[in-house]
Order: C-alpha cells, then sequence, then structure tokens
C-alpha cells in the first residue's frame, strides 16, 4: 500500500535514499541539508535500513568515500549544501571521470562570503562542468522520485554518471508537505540491484583511474558526452515509466505549463515554476498568453526542447535565481545558445531574482511577465539582465 | 615471524613497472605484497606510485587499484572497507598507499578521520621526504637542512614526527619500518593484517634521485639512518611501545653512528654546516631520550 507521509524534502530524501536500499552513507553536516543525514542515521541506528553511515570529517572525504564505495560494487549516496559541494569540487570530477553512479542531494544555499544559508542556485550551477547530471525539483514528491528515478538513470549501460538532486533550502528542505511513498516491493522492481561498470575485484585487477596519455584522454571525455546525450534520451522514458507506475510524471527533461498557445513562456528552475503556474493561471484569467516552463534537467541541458518552445513562443523570459559575475544568470545564457544558431528565434530577456533567499512570489512573477509583455509589444528589449526586486 | 626464505616467490609488483632505478618505495612495495597476499584492495592517492604502476591501458599491479585524489587516500580507504563489509567480504585487505606529502601534509585530514572512525585498514605512508613524483619539492617530512627544489638552501624546520601523531589517535598498530629491513617490514605487515581497525605503517623510503645518492645504495641509505638513529624502528602495539631490532640496540648512544655519517653520502645535505650537524646530533640524542621514556614504560 501506498504510505502518505507528511514531511519535509529533506526527511523525504532520507527515505528516498531508504527505499533504494543504499549501501553505503557517507557524509558531512551543513545547513540546510543536515536533517537529511540525521534521518538516514536514524533509520541506520534503529535497523529500518541496512547500511554503513560514514560519518567523515569533511565533505571532500564524504564524496570520495562514497567515491570507494560505489567502486567496491555498492549503492552509495551523501548529501551537501553549498560551501560543502564547493569542497567537494575535484571529487565531483573524480566521481564522473571513474564513471561511478553516485547520486548527491544538494540543497541548494547561496554562496559566502558573506555568509547565507538562505536558498540561491548558485552553488551546484557553478558545478554545471563536472560531468554530473543536475535535477532541479519543484516539490517534496518529486525530491523522493527524483532519487529513486536517479539511481535507474546513472546505473544504466548507456550512462554510469553520478547524479546531483538540487531541492532549495528551507523552501523545500524545510517544510512539511504529503508524499506518496509506494510500496517497497513496488520500488524494488522499479530499480534493479546496483549496477556500474566495474567494480574493485581481487580475481580481476585493474588499476582504475591511471595516467592517461594524450593518445587517449580525449576518448574518454567524448565517452563522457556521449553517456550525457544518453541521458537526454532515457530520461523522458523513466519519468514515463515512473509515472505508469507510481502516478507522478515532471514532462521529462522539461515540465511544460500552457505553452502550447503562449505568446511569453517564463523558463525557470526548482521551486519558482511553483509560483509561476499561479502566475500564469491568474495572468491567463486577463487575457495574457503566457505559459511557464521548468527547465527540470539542466546538465545535460535540454537544448532540443528549448528550440521547441521557441518555435511558437514569440517571447521567452528566463529567470534566474543565480548570477555568473561579469555575465549573466546561465539559464539565460544557455536558453541563448541554444537558439543561436535557429531562424526566426523569439526575444529572450534575462531576469535574476530570488539571490540568497529572497522571496520569489507570484507578484514577482507577474511584474516580469509585465515587463517582458512590454519589450515584446516594442520588439525590443531594454535591458538583457534585469535585478527584479533590488533595493535601489 | 617469517624468515627471508619464508617469503613467497610469487610477485605481484610486475615487470615493467615504471620506478625509477633504486627506488626505495618500489622496493617496499614488492615486501607489501609478499607480505599481505594479492587479496589487497590499494587506494594510492596522487604519489610515485601514480606513476611507477603504469600508464593506461597497463598496470603492473597483480592487485585492484583505486586511483584516487591526493588529500583522500584515507577517506577512500573508508567506503572500500565499508562496501566490502556490506558485501560480507572478509578475506580482503583494504590498504591506503601514500606518500609523505599524500600522508604528512595535504592527507592528514582524511587520515586522522578515518583512524579516529577506527576504519578497518592499513593506511602506509612511504617516506621520501619530499614531493618526489612533482621533482622534490619540501613537504612536511623533509628533514632540517635538506636541500629541495623549494628549499635550495636547505630546508629551515624539523620533520614532523607523523607516527607519534598517529599513536595519539590511539588506534592499536603504529610502526615505522624501511626497506633495508625487510623482515623486520614484512612481519610488521602480517601483524597488522590480522589486527582489526587502523594500523599504520611508517616507512622510510630512500630515494637516490632526490637525495642525490647512487642508484646502488638504496639499501646502505636506508641502514645508514637506522645506524645513526635518524630513524628508529618501533612499533607501537595497543599502547605499548617496542624498539626492534637493531634499534633496540641503540639506546646506548655509543653504538650509535655519528649522523655525518648517514650526511656524507647525500648530496641533499651538502650545505650542511657543522653547526647544522651539531644541532641534529643534539636533536637525534633528545629524540632517543624520548624513546627511552617510552620503551621504559
Amino acid at each position: 500500500m501506498v504510505q502518505v507521509k507528511i514531511d519535509t524534502a529533506n526527511h523525504i530524501a532520507g527515505y528516498a535514499a531508504k527505499a533504494a536500499r543504499v549501501k553505503v552513507v557517507a557524509a558531512y553536516p551543513i545547513t540546510p541539508q543536515t536533517t537529511i543525514v540525521e534521518k538516514i542515521a536514524e533509520f541506520v541506528e534503529s535497523g529500518q535500513m541496512d547500511a554503513e553511515y560514514i560519518r567523515v570529517e569533511s565533505e571532500h572525504s564524504a564524496l570520495v568515500a562514497c567515491i570507494g564505495a560505489a567502486a567496491t560494487g555498492v549503492r552509495a549516496f551523501t548529501a551537501t549544501s553549498a560551501h560543502g559541494l564547493a569542497l567537494m569540487h575535484e571529487a565531483l570530477h573524480w566521481a564522473s571521470g571513474s564513471r561511478l553512479p553516485l547520486v548527491m542531494a544538494v540543497v541548494n544555499r547561496a554562496m559566502g562570503a558573506p555568509w547565507s544559508i538562505w536558498p540561491d542556485l548558485s552553488d551546484s550551477l557553478s558545478q554545471r562542468d563536472t560531468g554530473w547530471i543536475q535535477f532541479y525539483c519543484a516539490d517534496n514528491q518529486e525530491v523522493f522520485d527524483t532519487i529513486i528515478q536517479a539511481y535507474k538513470l546513472c546505473e544504466s549501460e548507456q550512462v554510469f554518471l553520478p547524479a546531483m538532486i538540487c531541492l532549495e533550502g528551507f523552501i523545500l528542505s524545510h517544510t512539511y508537505a504529503p508524499v506518496q511513498i509506494p510500496e517497497q516491493e513496488e520500488i524494488d522492481d522499479f530499480l534493479p540491484p546496483y549496477k556500474s561498470g566495474w567494480v574493485l575485484d581481487v580475481n580481476h585487477p585493474y588499476s582504475h583511474a591511471n595516467l592517461v596519455s594524450p593518445e587517449w584522454y580525449m576518448e574518454f571525455r567524448y565517452m563522457l558526452q556521449e553517456a550525457m546525450e544518453n541521458v537526454k534520451r532515457l530520461i523522458p522514458k523513466i519519468d514515463e515509466e515512473y509515472g505508469k507506475r507510481f502516478g507522478f510524471e515532471y514532462g521529462g527533461l522539461v515540465e511544460k505549463y500552457k505553452c502550447e498557445d503562449a505568446d511569453l513562456i517564463l523558463l525557470t528552475m526548482g521551486t519558482m515554476a511553483s509560483e509561476a503556474k499561479i502566475a500564469v493561471r491568474r495572468m491567463r484569467k486577463g487575457g495574457l498568453k503566457v505559459g511557464s516552463a521548468r527547465v527540470r534537467v539542466y546538465r545535460p541541458f535540454p537544448v532540443e526542447e528549448i528550440r521547441v518552445l521557441a518555435e511558437n513562443a514569440q517571447m521567452l523570459a528566463t529567470i534566474d535565481r543565480h548570477i555568473s559575475f561579469g555575465n549573466e544568470g546561465f539559464l539565460a545564457s544557455e536558453t541563448k545558445a541554444a537558439l543561436c544558431s535557429q531562424k526566426d528565434t523569439p526575444l529572450i530577456t534575462g531576469f535574476l531574482a530570488g539571490l540568497g533567499g529572497r522571496d520569489v512570489t507570484t507578484g514577482t512573477i507577474e511584474k516580469i511577465a509585465e515587463k517582458s509583455l512590454k519589450y515584446l509589444s516594442t520588439g525590443k528589449v531594454e535591458k538583457e539582465i534585469e535585478w527584479i526586486d533590488l533595493k535601489e | 615471524m617469517v624468515t627471508i626464505k619464508e617469503l613467497p616467490r610469487e610477485e605481484y609488483l610486475l615487470k615493467g613497472h615504471a620506478a625509477c632505478a633504486g627506488c626505495g618505495p618500489a622496493t617496499s612495495l614488492r615486501l607489501l605484497f609478499k607480505a599481505l597476499g594479492n587479496k589487497v584492495v590499494l587506494a594510492v592517492p596522487a604519489c610515485c606510485t601514480s606513476i611507477i604502476q603504469g600508464p593506461y591501458p597497463y598496470t603492473s599491479f597483480a592487485v585492484p587499484l583505486q586511483n584516487i585524489l591526493f588529500e583522500s587516500a584515507g577517506a577512500a580507504a573508508s567506503g572500500i572497507a565499508a562496501a566490502l563489509r556490506q558485501r560480507k567480504i572478509e578475506d580482503t585487505t583494504v590498504v591506503a598507499w601514500a606518500g609523505d606529502g599524500g600522508t604528512v601534509d595535504i592527507g592528514i585530514q582524511a587520515l586522522s578521520g578515518a583512524a579516529e572512525r577506527e576504519t578497518n585498514f592499513i593506511y602506509i605512508c612511504y617516506d621520501n621526504e619530499a614531493y618526489g613524483n612533482t621533482g622534490m619539492q619540501r613537504s612536511g617530512a623533509t628533514p632540517y637542512g635538506a636541500w629541495t627544489t623549494t628549499t635550495p638552501l636547505g630546508k629551515k624546520e624539523r620533520k614532523k614526527d607523523m607516527p607519534l601523531i598517529m599513536a595519539a589517535h590511539r588506534i592499536p598498530y603504529v610502526a615505522t619500518a624501511c626497506p633495508s629491513y625487510p623482515i623486520d617490514f614484512v612481519n610488521k605487515l602480517k601483524k597488522a593484517k590480522e589486527m582489526k581497525g587502523t594500523k599504520y605503517i611508517h616507512i622510510l623510503a630512500p630515494c637516490p634521485i632526490g637525495w642525490r645518492y647512487d642508484a646502488s645504495k638504496t639499501v646502505e641509505m636506508g641502514r645508514l639512518a637506522v645506524q645513526t638513529g635518524m630513524w628508529v624502528l618501533y612499533e607501537i602495539e595497543y599502547g605499548k611501545f617496542r624498539l626492534n631490532s637493531p634499534s633496540d640496540k641503540l639506546l646506548d648512544e655509543a653504538k650509535r653512528k655519528p649522523v655525518k655519517e648517514y650526511f656524507a653520502h647525500q648530496g641533499r645535505f651538502r650545505s650542511l654546516s657543522n653547526e647544522d650537524i651539531e644541532r641534529i646530533q643534539h636533536w637525534v640524542r633528545e629524540d632517543w631520550e624520548r624513546y627511552r621514556a617510552l620503551a621504559s614504560n
């Protein structure tokens, strides 16, 4: 029977690790990730979860211990935030380069200095080039579902890559919401036992990740990129299969809402999409043809889906909870890059909102939509990067 | 106790490895495998062994080896040990094999964490007293006065006493070794293999390239280090300190060779002044008083 839990997304991430039958968890505490690993500690100590919990002395060691565990043939999980993720940086490369199917929850938090514990996406987005698949969740249910789906995806022979499941701090991590947790047997049926491309084995001794000369290094990188292309094909299939079995589907790589006939599409990531949906509903009542699309998977970037969105829309407005200093938000840049080789592209404008946990309300989204529609009416984008709700 | 005749004939460090002639660490690796056999999983951070094993698609090791980040041997071994336990594989020994830079400097945190967590593995630091793989830069294990490429006039500070730092973690076994005394090293490994928890072995592994001596003299360099009392063979088993042969005969200062005999053969000590040598001789005397106190407890 399906269990309904009313719990925080962090606790739900712990339930997902348990449901995925993770065997090794290595983690270091950081706000706002802590309640994930506290939940897992509780599961392990009470015998509800048959796993080793390694209480490491840093995030760097957390990820390396997971690499060691996954390389030794078991499913591994970790979770972190912000500075913890930054400390893991070189190990992120090592995990993907080693082609190990790890899954990590990243509870998004703004980077210091100055200190902030509140959410934005700059921590995980600044790790975009590390070879990890990146999912961004919009609610607690999606956090559970995506962790289960991610193991299936990452352990596919066509993939063997690690994935980050990103969820915004406090907005999701500490917010209670009902979540349906399927029967364990059904999850086991969906997610078979751990599989990786290789394992440390005394009967088949190999040196793993040893020195590769220029004669071979490019080929290793090409294969990683190929795996990312496979991810694009597999995510919609896995999402659909999961949806058929358990009732929740997320549109594969991009979740679309009233985009078919929209003149203006608001492009978002993470929880902002929920506010965007409400704003869209409200504006549609006023006769405005607005839609919203949530980039659920940021790596690999859904170039083809963005192009499909651009076919009918006259304008795309990106809202980034993040900035690449000296340029703009990544969602803005990558949306433009996806379309620059296309004919008759829509106008594109980029907004920066919600950095360091500032609320992005439906009102904020409507303000963004109104500004965009104004640009659309004149056919000219006045400001390519615009900060919303900034104190003057 | 194993004798030299009882050492297995099997070689798990295979022909074609990429170590320099006279490499102390390579000799130590050969002994490591002879002592532990091939049911071993190695975690190797960036160090000379990243090269010694040979480049992709080859390996000169007949055991599985996980190459891992410089500062993370202790953490990788933790993950491997946890996974083996989950898989109920009990006959495989997890070994972290790291250089002195990867141990006493950048890797000390992960090692300390793994030891504090009582991780079941053997950590071996093969210490050639500098960052050998990158061209002999100074490390925390470089001794006072030694030339390195980043201390062209000689290091101004003393060597970090890593084995006693590890002993402060109250782990079941800490030992020092040197490939010039192979049976001592092999027996320490065999003892460590039978114990549960974290076992730490620190090897002084002479390096002809970095220490500037003739490659044929590696064994002699290790012997001189021990005979002069610059390197001391001991073990700390469940907190009990014991000097091992031949260091156990050197408590009497008269039986130790003067340190200058050790320095005379090595180009890296060329710029030592007589005052420096006297100072080091004084430190050796002081250190031995500490060992005397530890041994009498």
